[in-house]
Parts: C-alpha cells; sequence; structure tokens
C-alpha cells in the first residue's frame, strides 16, 4: 500500500490532495477481525492433531460408534423426508394451480420460524402418554395405558421427522428458485418430444434442479448435525450432545474438543458438497430466457389432492404446533409471566440486539474492506470468516471456551504474582464469551447481507458522485447510505432473530444466574414442564415469523425473468 | 484562444505496467474531442487520470492554465469541475431523474437548481419524466439522463467514457449527433472515448488515435483518414491495403498497377522499397479502363458494392463501387486510380501485429515471390 499519502496541495489553495486509494487502516482492521472470528474454529482443528486423554480412548471403545452412527441415520433420514416434503411442494407450487396455492408459496417456509427443540416439546407433549391424542384414544376405546401400540416421538424416529419438518422450508426455498429458473423450453421441448407431464418431471425438471436441491439439503444436513436440543430431549445420543456430556460429565475438555473437531469434519464434508453443487448449478443454466411459467389447471381431484398435500407439512410443521403453545400458553401464562419473565425478556432481547448490531459493523468493517482492497488475501479471509453459521453452536461455544479460558487463567495467575489482585475469568465468565460466540456464527448471515447490499453500488457510482464534488463522506451519506440502509436492516434483524433462537452455544457459554428465553424453554422441558415452557417458546416462534416474512417478501421481488427495479 | 485542457508528457502506469505513456494533447475551449484505439490502449486510462481517478506517473494536467494534476501533487476529483458519463452510466437507483441531476449542484439556490433542470430536460426533450426513476426509463433516455447529470454543474470539461456502446448500431450514430448538437449548444468543452471509428466521426472535431498507451496521431477525421502517419492509424482507421510499391522520384511510384503520379506523404531516396496505402475509394470501377482486374469476393453494402479484386500479379485491392454496377465474382472489371496524395511508408518498418485485437479487421498474409503484401478490410 504505497500509494496511500495524503499530500498538500498548493495549487488547490492547501486543500489536502490524496490518491485514491482508501488508508490501509480498512486492510488491517478487517483482517483483524477476520483472523479473531476464525480462531475458535482453528483452536478446535487444532486437536485433532492433539495426542488425546485417556477419556478419548474410552470414548472411543464405547459411545463413539453411537454417536457416529445415529447422526448418520438422522442425516440419512432428514434427507430422504426434507428431501421429499420440499420438493414436492417446490413443485407443485411453481407448476400448478390449485385452491390456496399463492397462499402456499410463502406459507410454506412458515415452519422455518421454529427452533426444532421447541417443535420436539411440543409434539412430545401432544404425544405423550399423558398427552391429548392418546387420552382421546383411550376414552374413546376404552383402553387402558398399554393396552395398544402407540409410536414413541422420543426416538431417533422422532427426531427425523421433528427435524424434517422444520428443515424442509431450505429444500423448497432452493428447489422451487431452481424450477423457476428453468426456461419453460425445456420443459414444453420435453413435451413435444412425446414425455408426458410426469416423465418430463423426473427426466427434465428434476435432474435441471439437482444441484440447488443438493445445496438445499447440505444446507439442511448442517442444521441437523448443529442440533443439540432436539436430539438431547429425545435420548439421541450424537457428537453435539456428547460433548456436552463429556464436557460437564466428564470435564474432559481435550475430549469434548476432538469430539468438536470430527463433527468439524463431517460438516466440512456437507460444505465441500455445497460449494460443489453451486458449482454445478452454474452450467445448469441452458439459456437466460425466461417466460412466467404458464401455471396449469389441475383437475378436481388432482387440485384438492395438490392443496393437500401442501396443507400437511404447513399444518404439522406450524399450524398445529402453534396452536397447542397458544393453548398451553392461555393456560399457563398467568403464573409464568412475571418479573422474571420480563427479565428473561430483556434479557433476550437485549443480547440479540448487542449482538445483531456488531454482527452489523463486523460485517461492515469486511465488506468495505474487501470492497476498496479486493485483493486476493482479503477476499479469502473474508470468505472463511462469512463460514461461522455452518460450524454447530456446540462447537463454536467449546471452541470459544478454551482459547478465553486460556486467557483468562493466564492474566488471572500474571495479576497475582504481579500485583496480588486475582482478576478471575474476566472475560470467559461473562457476556463478552457469548457474544464473542454469536459473532463467529451468524457473521455470516450479516456479512452475505450486507454484501449483497454494496454490490448495489457500482464503482462507477462512488466515481460519479466524487466527479459532481461529492467528498469521500458525503459519498457514504448520500450514495451508500439510501442504496444499503434496507439491506442493514435486513441483517439486523435476521441475526436478531437467529440469537434469539440460538440454544447450544448459550447453554454453555452464559454466565451463572444469566437466563434467555431459549435457555429457560430448555429448562422448563427438561424438567417435563412443558405447558409451562410454552409462553417462552411462543414467544421465540412468533419473533422467528420476522425473517420468514422478510424471506418471502425478498423472494417475491426478485423472480428470474421479472424486471428488477434497479 | 486559450485551451480549456492542456496536457504535457503525461504518463501513468497501473499495475506495475506503463498504460499511458508521454502523452502531449491539448483542447481548446468548446472543443468536442475523441480518443480512439482498440481495447486496452489505455484510453480509459487517459481519462480516468484526467477525472482525477488515477494520478499520473510523470507529466501534468492543466484545466484553465492551473495544474491539476503533477507527480507532486494532485486535487481530488471532487474538487476538479470535470464531469464525466460513465460506461455504465451509474446512475443514482435511488433518486429521481431530478434528483440524479440535482446531485453535482449542491450549494446552489433551490430556484437555481430548479430552473437549471428544467432547461437541461428541455434541451433533450424530456420534461415529462422529471420524477421518473431510473428505472423506469429506455435505454437512450437513462443516457440522456447521465449526460445532462454531467453536465448540470456546468464543468470546465465533460468526459464520456463509451457512454454508447450499450446501445445498438443503428441507434448509436444518431444518439452521439443528438449529444454532438446538446454539448456544442451548451458551448461545453467535451472528450470521448471509444473504440468505434464511425462514433468518433460523428461526434468530434479532432481525434486522437491511441495504441499501447502512446496517441500515435491528433487529426480531424479527414486526416486520420487521408494522411495517416503511421501503418497502425492506416489500418485502425477505415479500410484499405498496403500495395508494394518503389519510389521512382519525388511525385512518382511504380506499382503493379502501373506508375503512379502524386504527392508522396514522405521523402524517400529513388529506389526506395515502400508500401502504398490505397483506400476503396481510390480506385474507381471504370468500365473503359484498360487495367483489368478479377473479381474475388463481393460484399452489397445497399448504396454501394465492396469488391475485393485481385490484379495480374496475385495482388488484391479493395473497391468501391455504385450499386448498380453489378458483376459477378470472376468477372475482369475495369479499374482506375484516383489518387494525388500518395500515404507510403518504407517496407523495413515494425510489424503491426495488435490491429486484429479490436475484432473488426481482417488480414490476409500473403507471401508471394518473396513480397509481402497485405489485405486489410473492414467490414
Amino acid at each position: 500500500m504505497s500509494h496511500l499519502t495524503f499530500r498538500n496541495s498548493p495549487a488547490t489553495g492547501g486543500s489536502p490532495a490524496f490518491h485514491l486509494r482508501w488508508p490501509s487502516p480498512w486492510t488491517t482492521a478487517a483482517t483483524l477481525t477476520a483472523l479473531l472470528v476464525m480462531t475458535p474454529i482453528l483452536t478446535v482443528l487444532g486437536y485433532l492433531f492433539h495426542p488425546g486423554s485417556g477419556t478419548w480412548q474410552h470414548l472411543a471403545d464405547t459411545v463413539l460408534g453411537d454417536y457416529i452412527r445415529n447422526s448418520l441415520l438422522l442425516m440419512a433420514g432428514v434427507a430422504v423426508g426434507a428431501g421429499s416434503i420440499g420438493i414436492t411442494t417446490a413443485w407443485l407450487t411453481s407448476m400448478y394451480r390449485f385452491p390456496g396455492c399463492r397462499l402456499f408459496i410463502w406459507a410454506l417456509l412458515l415452519p422455518l420460524a421454529f427452533p426444532a427443540y421447541i417443535l420436539a416439546y411440543t409434539y412430545t407433549g401432544m404425544l405423550e402418554p399423558a398427552g391429548p391424542l392418546q387420552g382421546w384414544i383411550r376414552s374413546a376405546f376404552g383402553l387402558g395405558y398399554g393396552d395398544y401400540w402407540f409410536p414413541e416421538i422420543r426416538s431417533i424416529g422422532g427426531a427425523i421427522v421433528v427435524l424434517s419438518l422444520v428443515l424442509y422450508p431450505y429444500v423448497y426455498l432452493l428447489a422451487r428458485a431452481a424450477f423457476l429458473e428453468q426456461s419453460v423450453c425445456a420443459l414444453e421441448a420435453s413435451r413435444l418430444l412425446g414425455c408426458g407431464p410426469w416423465r418430463s418431471f423426473f427426466s427434465v425438471a428434476l435432474p435441471l434442479a439437482r444441484p440447488a436441491i443438493v445445496v438445499g439439503l447440505s444446507l439442511a444436513l448442517m442444521e441437523t448435525l448443529a442440533d443439540f436440543g432436539t436430539v438431547d430431549y429425545f435420548g439421541v445420543s450424537t457428537f453435539t450432545t456428547g460433548i456436552f456430556r463429556t464436557w460437564y460429565g466428564l470435564y474432559d475438555e481435550v475430549a469434548a474438543a476432538q469430539l468438536a473437531a470430527l463433527l468439524m469434519l463431517f460438516v466440512f464434508s456437507l460444505i465441500l458438497l455445497e460449494r460443489w453443487s453451486r458449482r454445478q448449478a452454474r452450467f445448469h443454466h441452458a439459456t437466460n430466457r425466461y417466460r412466467p411459467l404458464p401455471e396449469q389447471r389441475l383437475g378436481r381431484l388432482g387440485a384438492w389432492s395438490a392443496t393437500t398435500v401442501c396443507l400437511l407439512p404447513l399444518l404439522f410443521g406450524f399450524l398445529l404446533p402453534v396452536a397447542q403453545l397458544g393453548l398451553w400458553a392461555i393456560q399457563t401464562w398467568e403464573q409464568m409471566v412475571d418479573a422474571s419473565f420480563y427479565t428473561l425478556a430483556v434479557n433476550s432481547f437485549t443480547l440479540a440486539g448487542i449482538a445483531a448490531v456488531t454482527a452489523l459493523f463486523a460485517a461492515l468493517l469486511l465488506g468495505y474492506g474487501k470492497r476498496l482492497h479486493p485483493t486476493r488475501w482479503l477476499r479469502g479471509l473474508v470468505r472463511i470468516a462469512g463460514m461461522g453459521y455452518a460450524i454447530p453452536g456446540m462447537v463454536i461455544a467449546i471452541g470459544v471456551l478454551i482459547p478465553f479460558g486460556w486467557l483468562d487463567n493466564t492474566l488471572d495467575s500474571w495479576m497475582r504474582d504481579r500485583f496480588g489482585v486475582s482478576t478471575g475469568l474476566l472475560l470467559s465468565g461473562t457476556l463478552f464469551i457469548l457474544l464473542f460466540a454469536y459473532l463467529v456464527r451468524f457473521l455470516t448471515v450479516s456479512l452475505q447481507t450486507v454484501e449483497a447490499g454494496l454490490s448495489r453500488v457500482k464503482p462507477s457510482m462512488d466515481e460519479a458522485a466524487w466527479s459532481m464534488g461529492q467528498s469521500r463522506l458525503g459519498t457514504v451519506r448520500r450514495v451508500h447510505l439510501p442504496l444499503i440502509r434496507g439491506s442493514l436492516l435486513t441483517a439486523l434483524l435476521i441475526v436478531f432473530v437467529d440469537v434469539l433462537k440460538e440454544l447450544p452455544a448459550t447453554l454453555v457459554l452464559r454466565p451463572f444466574n444469566f437466563n434467555t428465553l431459549a435457555v429457560r424453554t430448555y429448562e422448563l422441558a427438561s424438567d417435563e414442564r412443558l405447558a409451562d415452557a410454552s409462553t417462552a417458546a411462543l414467544t421465540i416462534v412468533l419473533v422467528g415469523i420476522i425473517p420468514v416474512i422478510l424471506l418471502s417478501v425478498t423472494i417475491a421481488h426478485s423472480r428470474p425473468g421479472h424486471a428488477k427495479p434497479a | 484562444m486559450r485551451n480549456q485542457l492542456e496536457i504535457t508528457g503525461l504518463s501513468v502506469r497501473l499495475g506495475g505496467k506503463t498504460v499511458v505513456k508521454e502523452i502531449d494533447l491539448a483542447l481548446q475551449s468548446g472543443e468536442l474531442a475523441c480518443l480512439v484505439g482498440p481495447s486496452g490502449c489505455g484510453k480509459t486510462t487517459l481519462l480516468r487520470t484526467i477525472a482525477g481517478f488515477e494520478q499520473p506517473d510523470s507529466g501534468a494536467i492543466r484545466l484553465h492554465g492551473a495544474a491539476i494534476a503533477t507527480t507532486q501533487d494532485s486535487t481530488p476529483p471532487e474538487k476538479r469541475g470535470i464531469g464525466m458519463v460513465f460506461q455504465d452510466l451509474a446512475l443514482f437507483p435511488h433518486l429521481t431523474v431530478a434528483g440524479n441531476i440535482a446531485f453535482g449542484m449542491r450549494g446552489q439556490p433551490r430556484p437555481a437548481i430548479n430552473q437549471r433542470i428544467g432547461e437541461l430536460l428541455e434541451l433533450v426533450d424530456m420534461s415529462s419524466l422529471r420524477r421518473c426513476y431510473p428505472h423506469q426509463l429506455s435505454g437512450g433516455q437513462q443516457q440522456r439522463i447521465a449526460l445532462i447529470r454531467a453536465m448540470a454543474p456546468r464543468p470546465a470539461l465533460l468526459l464520456l467514457d463509451e457512454p454508447f456502446s450499450s446501445q445498438d448500431m443503428e441507434r448509436r450514430e444518431q444518439l452521439v449527433q443528438e449529444v454532438r448538437n446538446i454539448l456544442n449548444k451548451d458551448k461545453i468543452t467535451a472528450m470521448l472515448v471509444t473504440h468505434d471509428q464511425h462514433e468518433a466521426f460523428a461526434f468530434a472535431d479532432n481525434i486522437g488515435v491511441m495504441n499501447k498507451g502512446r496517441l500515435l496521431q491528433w487529426d480531424s477525421a479527414f486526416d486520420l483518414y487521408h494522411r495517416p502517419q503511421s501503418r497502425f492509424v492506416a489500418d485502425f482507421i477505415g479500410q484499405g491495403v498496403l500495395v508494394d510499391a518503389r519510389v521512382v522520384n519525388e511525385q512518382t511510384l511504380q506499382t503493379e498497377l502501373g506508375e503512379i503520379s502524386g504527392e508522396l506523404s514522405r521523402r524517400l531516396p529513388p529506389g526506395s522499397e515502400v508500401e502504398l496505402l490505397i483506400r476503396p475509394d481510390d480506385i474507381i470501377h471504370d468500365d473503359q479502363s484498360p487495367v483489368r482486374a478479377r473479381v474475388v469476393n463481393r460484399l452489397f453494402r445497399g448504396a454501394s458494392h465492396l469488391y475485393t479484386l485481385q490484379l495480374n500479379n496475385e495482388t488484391r485491392v479493395l473497391c468501391l463501387a455504385p450499386s448498380h454496377h453489378n458483376h459477378q465474382i470472376g468477372e475482369r472489371i475495369g479499374i482506375r486510380l484516383n489518387l494525388d496524395h500518395l500515404v507510403i511508408f518504407p517496407q523495413e518498418e515494425e510489424e503491426l501485429s495488435q490491429t486484429t485485437k479490436n475484432g473488426q479487421t481482417i488480414r490476409v498474409d500473403e507471401r508471394v515471390n518473396g513480397y509481402n503484401r497485405r489485405l486489410i478490410g473492414k467490414s
């Protein structure tokens, strides 16, 4: 960066004239931020090469096989479940006209508002022997408990169903986008070449959309691997519960970190699959010409079957559980909504607000750094710093605790030796560490949104503003801000809601006696007080609807082939 | 008259490469100039250096006699008072047409701004679209708004960076002339950058041809076509063929078309081997002429036919004939030369390998009897 000098210009009356690269503090600050965010990931990966403790051998002999088997089974089940629901609903809503299809286009996204663990608690409450459904069966048929067979929801099968219901929208979103992007010509050509609608779907539309579907599936599977609340509650041993147990039950940070590192390897293979599929997806675009899809009308029977098929995931993934939560909340809110509930809400909202603002500033720093100095180095760093979302919260919690715990202990002993003062757990015992973990995990979200916003400000617009007499600051204020304001708000909102829903990292990293809505829901559910948990759970779900609305609005505005306001 | 813009010995390095080399040029007040050259020749960098987005490594730029960029210091672009129309127009999508035009006039009283906006919109015949947003306008309308936005603060100099390249060919020439008229009406000094010579002809009083960072020639369109000073300019501007010739005396050349007399473009001793530039309009189709050539290719262009003719000895020339002279391939037709200024280049001059880069030039190299003949055609 040799061109960054400010020079005095006597010819123009001493006004500062400078070379048009921004000062290098941008690069430095962006680099530091990126490195900081990468610390937990690198820490955990570092343990892959650790010789290991005795516990590791013990884990490997006993439960590790279970962890791997259960994780693989869960992934396979969710892939089938979320995949089939997502693809079917995406195909129906993009190709056919049937009662309610306009509504389903956005309503099918609603299950995204549910954190999987809350859906798990709700269904357990509904389906357990003492719950309303089994009670009705017993009274209607005059049966006693144990006289009949009823599926056990707290099992790996139950976890697959719950996760599929919450995660199918990822597949739905990407598959639908892919179906809409396909040139109608390909489908029409296939029809003219003698394929019926069904064969056209299987031999043309589905293969064309396959890369997008794989991207959606790999996102859903990353979430499956990251899930802690559901599998913990259903007693299914996976990596996340294993890490938690090793950390808190066996107090073995090395073994916990090694489990986390192993889980990361699973995640990385999914990331590679996703990246590879995204590249494939680019080659699958045959034409750039789009037409609005001619929606096909269905016969009466077909139409109502389509409606039913789309209604089922919406019903079981959103409407029923919300109704159940609402019912419980009505019964219990008078006892539950008290001063401590307000504290919970204030804690959650404050935490989420601070995290959202922090993530936004970090994203702006990285986004502007990359825009002003698009060097290979900075581009690579920003890309790695934006990977946090793929890393399970439990892994990030471990990756944050280990280095900060070490830092605190080192500082503490140094201060005691030097000044006789104990600083205690200065960072790892406070909210700082939790906010940092949020930053690592959710920077991805704000970074993507900020970068999308900044991409609307073309470099020539900066130059146009300068050539019309605007200073740098004036350009940011009068050109950048109006153009990226919407993106900044979106970034704030999405991170806010994500933090509110986050469970595992919060559970591990929160300071003593500090509770949030998510943690309280977890605690009450663990005590089998499902109805009591409903008020907090319902709050989380209702706030979770906000990003779903944002998402559906964005989609409505960005359909390919439609004129997009610049 | 005083020079509005004066550039002396300007060189610019970008990413370790010198992309603009020792350029001198001057623009008079109200002059419309143009830089043409193949892509990568440095013309856009030169423009961006004038605007203040790149810094000179040597030389100076003066506006109204005051230095705005030297190697020691440089006025920032927002203080230069130079307007620019960008290749992608760079209209602000969040502002209306009026908002975009007013953007550069901050600090002036409201009524003055409104009056200027009205005046400019009238100039481009778009008064009714004052409240539209850029995405509601057609491509040509966006172009005109980008133009008057840059004109609004009455810049001392207006730079245009290939703003017409996104328009289709047919609209382009018309649009360029419109812009020329608008700029002339407002007495604005402007410099256009383009790779399209027809755009340059339609726009500029004076045209500079650039190649590999150097300004090869700065002249009127007529002189660039008829008196090119280098092979590159001869090749880049217009169509033509280089034919082997030998200097007989100060006024005469011996060629395969016979002896040709006229004013030679440079003085060379008798006996020198040279190449003579022959434009398609230098060869006149004349059925009476004893000189015959065989038609090897023809291109119908509506008002005219462009024939590729082969002389007795493999040399090929181009001939522009009126459209109704319809001859078939293989026919032998009469031609005569109509040349008074003979543009010649010495044989051993440097090779022109870069000319095919702009995609418009087709060159066929033929080596016959040790002679190197070139057919340069632009379609």
